[in-house]
């Protein structure tokens, strides 16, 4: 046996990290958002608990805006895996229609996010969430824990982390007080690309190019997923062939014209590409609000 | 270079995927002291290896037009350097990781900024790393930081060690200036454990020697710093060496399925080998090794698996699957090199948990040996561990586990401490030895005695005996003793005599007769508790000699102390905090110590308090005082040998 490659350690460091999550807390539970972290996430939990099933259930927080073909591909899933799903929806912000096209990006996501995602929480008492957050994906992450201490108000206090050395996690909280835990922490993202490869994860149609309706707004390529966009004067939402880098709001979330309808292809367009991952996210841009503040406020 | 692709990518995307899976990875650490370049050195090896993209690079262009310090040229520092931003967001990092990789490798930096937590956050970056990095300006050469890097990445176990000894292009690359600094580093550093140091001369800021040898160097026929990360071989051997799985979480579907999930910490497993599960001792042979939906041929270090066992041997989280040939020992009784992390500093004999990677148990420090300055790696006497200070000492441990020394190995010989109150993480540990020579495999029937039981509490037992009138003050300072011995971690237990009669004796009244049994159960059940190991504090009126005569007889020599809190008559009448004087005055109550039945002094207590002229809390705290000066404070004198 030759020695192990680096998916192979990151691959351990996530199921051990998940193993100490299902034997030390008290309720646990993953967070899953249907995208590709989720997936690699999902894939590496079965594996950890294998042949047992998750000692833990999925929740999902769907603001109520995700594109249609994430829906359909989660509940299919989560029946063909005979997984538990709670799919968690903040009922006050549904009930008084907040949107991203009446409310704003902003609001939108602190409302049907943020604060949905801390309601679910709360409302089952988790003590601790996985997420599939990795530290590559901008600075502020970098230097956040792999369990990360929450206060009873979901807060991060990034001056106060504990020590983390070895692999050794102190996963104690008092009670109403909660973990959030990044298996992928260590993982970037031509990681995650190359071990959805190699043990042939399977993801959302949205990441590979196909012919979708779209329309063009401020440089970014919107699809139209169902008829409570409202189309501006003149707009045409037209065919073309894209596919999305992250999955999320489907108001909110760029596509990317493309020709890649294989998965290696994909990993081709973005090896081949010179810009960093983010820029499909309208999300990111909003003036005011840094990451660092979001999550300060609980924002994943 | 911004990012540019592969050639390979665009023509043979597959060949290109196998090509990159294969890679292997490595964890380093970089250590510096302010300005010596680190940020530079580490955005150098980000934008060399083509890891940054054009956007990325615009950005620190706008940026370094602000706040650089390169002129005209990108300030790479500012790729890594999240500082500029911190501080304008009034954030502070401790401990950031980056990654970058080649084709060979995958790298896990983990970068600390050199403050004042330099210490706590050093330790916890070299904790996962297998090379340090030390960076020394070479205008300045070694520095007292040197040393202090060169110790902790020792101290946490790092053998590889690359000597950067960037600015060169400040000092013309002289190699006389270069030879000085290696020179002094390989003399102080060994005493260190190193297994290589590779020293290389370079500039963070023009690239040479970092990922491609400059032709400033002539003189110099090592390897460039990339060169080396992308070949050393930190392996060690480690799938060589003795077998070892830390079960972390029982894998317990149906009944037709018993696994042991864990990490491998050590060595290498295949099915048919036999495994011993410390502490059973229990024996059996490897049936499966499960991973997902695979069964392996082998697993070895680094390896999370799950194993199947050939008979039903009953193991649990907390246990360590070793090799049979090979085990771990056991015992609860250690020498470890200790950092502590925390504001509030360690306290000796304090209680606190200690988590290894499968295990919890209550610990605490009997005696602080002694802490280093790790800048001289001298030795102090200390009495507390401060926040950043390195000691030794020992540790006691409310249950045994099984271990190996941190220098055999990282996974088993390593803990945490948790504070029991607030939950941090307040300090961690590399277990050096046992302290108990019977830490034997095989689980030996072991004859618990009260010195076991004490011991394991790390304390030595006794038996507070406060006599005194009723309303003397016996309580209240038993209460405060009590009070301080359990914030110097002592295991105590209060009997009061009120409180007594409301259970244990609730069926005895005040005649002679009972008073004599009321006392001889009393006495009993302060020597059953000193027999468990407790400080037992007895708070009773016991007013006749003959019968605190009978309760010190019981007790070994030394271990009874008898208490007279001494308030005369009046005062206790005049305080009557209960209302008995007034009802025994009244002739309510019979047989009343002091009204209508005699009080006999002790003759010659080991303590006398004087409550009208001292404070109750004066009195706890000379009592305490007592108790510290006979040695009953101190942890246990180990008499199973050292
Ligand atoms: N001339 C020269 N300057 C350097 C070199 N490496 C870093 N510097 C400069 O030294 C200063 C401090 O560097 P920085 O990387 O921020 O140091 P850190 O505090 O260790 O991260 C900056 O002005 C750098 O441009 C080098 O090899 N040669």
């Amino acid at each position: 046996m030759t020695s192990l490659t680096h998916l192979d350690r990151l691959e351990a460091e996530s199921i051990h990290i998940m193993r100490e999550v299902a034997a030390t807390c008290e309720n646990p539970v993953m967070l899953y958002s249907v995208g590709k972290d989720s997936a690699v996430m999902l894939h590496l939990a079965l594996k950890a608990f294998a042949p047992s099933r998750l000692p833990f259930p999925l929740m999902h927080v769907d603001t109520g805006w995700k594109f249609r073909e994430m829906i359909e591909y989660r509940d299919a899933l989560a029946e063909r895996l005979g997984l538990e799903l709670i799919v968690w929806q903040n009922q006050q912000g549904l009930k008084d229609g907040v949107g991203p096209f009446t409310h704003g990006s902003a609001v939108h996501t602190d409302i049907m996010k943020t604060q949905a995602l801390k309601q679910g929480l709360d409302h089952h008492g988790f003590d601790a969430a996985f997420g599939g957050a990795r530290r590559d994906e901008e600075k502020s992450r970098a230097k956040e824990r792999v369990f990360s201490f929450r206060s009873a108000q979901h807060r991060w206090d990034p001056k106060n982390q504990r020590p983390e050395l070895w692999n050794i996690y102190n996963t104690q909280v008092a009670k109403g007080e909660s973990m959030r835990v990044f298996p992928l922490s260590n993982w970037t993202e031509l990681d995650i690309w190359q071990y959805i490869y190699k043990e042939e994860i399977p993801l959302p149609g949205l990441y590979l190019a196909a012919a979708r309706p779209v329309v063009e707004r401020d440089g970014t390529l919107i699809m139209v997923d169902d008829d409570r966009m409202p189309l501006e004067d003149g707009e045409v939402p037209e065919q073309r062939m894209v596919r999305f880098r992250t999955l999320g709001c489907y108001p909110l979330t760029g596509a990317v014209e493309s020709e890649a309808t294989t998965l290696p292809e994909v990993i081709q367009e973005m090896l081949l590409t010179t810009s960093s991952e983010r820029q499909g996210r309208v999300i990111d841009s909003d003036a005011g609000a840094s990451m660092e503040a979001k999550k300060q406020e609980g924002y994943f | 270079m911004t990012y540019t692709p592969d050639a390979q990518i665009a023509d043979d995307i597959l060949g290109y995927l196998d090509t990159h899976e294969n890679k292997t990875l490595l964890r380093f650490l970089t250590c510096g002291s302010v300005d010596d370049g680190k940020s530079t050195l580490i955005g150098r090896l980000l934008y060399d290896t083509k890891m940054i993209y054009e956007d990325q690079l615009a950005a620190v262009e706008r940026d370094s037009k602000r706040v650089g310090t390169t002129g005209d040229a990108p300030d790479l520092a500012l790729l890594v350097d999240g500082l500029a931003a911190e501080r304008e967001q009034g954030i502070t990092i401790d401990v950031a990781y980056r990654f970058f990789s080649t084709e060979k490798r995958k790298f896990i930096v983990a970068d600390t900024p050199g403050h004042e937590q330099y210490t706590r956050n050093m330790a916890t970056g070299a904790s996962t790393a297998d090379v340090a990095i030390i960076l020394i300006d070479a205008r300045y050469g070694i520095q007292t930081q040197t040393r202090r890097h060169a110790y902790i990445a020792s101290l946490l176990g790092i053998r590889h060690v690359v000597v950067a000894v960037n600015k060169m292009d400040l000092v013309d690359w002289s190699e006389d200036v270069f030879d000085r600094i290696e020179i002094g580093f390989r003399k102080f550093a060994g005493v260190l454990d190193f297994a290589d140091i590779v020293c290389i001369p370079m500039s963070a800021l023009t690239g040479d020697n970092v990922t491609e040898a400059g032709d400033t160097t002539p003189w110099y026929d090592g390897p460039a710093l990339l060169d080396y990360l992308e070949t050393v071989d930190v392996a060690d051997r480690g799938d060589e060496r003795p077998f070892r799985l830390p079960v972390q979480w029982v894998n317990r579907p149906d009944l037709n399925f018993r696994g042991f999930a864990g990490t491998v910490a050590s060595g290498r497993i295949a099915p048919g080998d036999e495994i011993i599960s410390i502490p059973s001792g229990k024996r059996s042979h490897v049936k499966r090794i499960v991973l997902g939906d695979d069964d392996l041929d082998e697993a070895r270090q680094h390896q999370a698996v799950t194993l199947v066992l050939a008979d039903e041997i009953d193991s649990s989280r907390g246990d360590l699957i070793c090799d049979v040939a090979n085990p771990a020992e056991q015992s609860d009784q250690f020498q470890a090199r200790l950092i502590w992390m925390a504001e509030a500093p360690l306290l000796p004999g304090r209680q606190y948990r200690l988590k290894t990677g499968n295990r919890t148990v209550g610990a605490s420090v009997s005696t602080l040996k002694h802490k280093v300055d790790v800048n001289d790696f001298s030795q102090k006497p200390a009495k507390v561990l401060e926040l950043n200070e390195v000691g030794v000492g020992n540790i006691s441990l409310s249950a045994a586990i099984a271990f190996d020394p941190y220098k055999d190995n990282r996974r088993t010989g390593s803990f945490v401490l948790i504070d029991r109150q607030t939950n941090e993480t307040v300090g961690a540990g590399m277990l050096d030895f046992s302290l108990r020579r019977a830490a034997n495999v095989v689980w030996q029937d072991l004859k618990i005695g009260r010195m076991e039981r004490a011991d394991l509490k790390n304390q030595q037992p006794a038996v507070l005996w406060f006599t005194g009138l009723s309303g003397s003050g016996k309580s209240t300072i038993a209460n405060l003793v009590e009070q301080r011995l359990y914030d110097l971690g002592r295991h105590t237990v209060i009997l009061d005599g009120d409180n007594v009669r409301h259970g244990l004796n609730k069926d005895l009244g005040f005649t002679d007769a009972d008073r004599v049994e009321n006392i001889r159960r009393v006495s009993e059940t302060a020597k059953l508790m000193a027999d468990a190991g407790l400080i037992a504090l007895v708070s009773f009126i016991s007013p006749f000699r003959s019968e605190r005569q009978i309760a010190r007889a019981m007790m070994p020599e030394g271990e009874f102390i008898e208490i007279h809190v001494d308030t005369p008559l009046a005062v206790a009448e005049a305080r009557d905090v209960k209302g008995l004087y007034a009802k025994a005055r009244a002739g309510e109550i019979k047989n009343f110590t002091g009204i209508d039945s005699a009080y006999e002094p002790p003759v010659d207590p080991e303590i006398r308090v004087n409550t009208v002229e001292t404070s109750a809390e004066e009195a706890a705290e000379r009592i305490v005082a007592y108790l510290d000066a006979r040695g009953l404070l101190e942890g246990p004198s180990f008499h199973g040998g050292l």
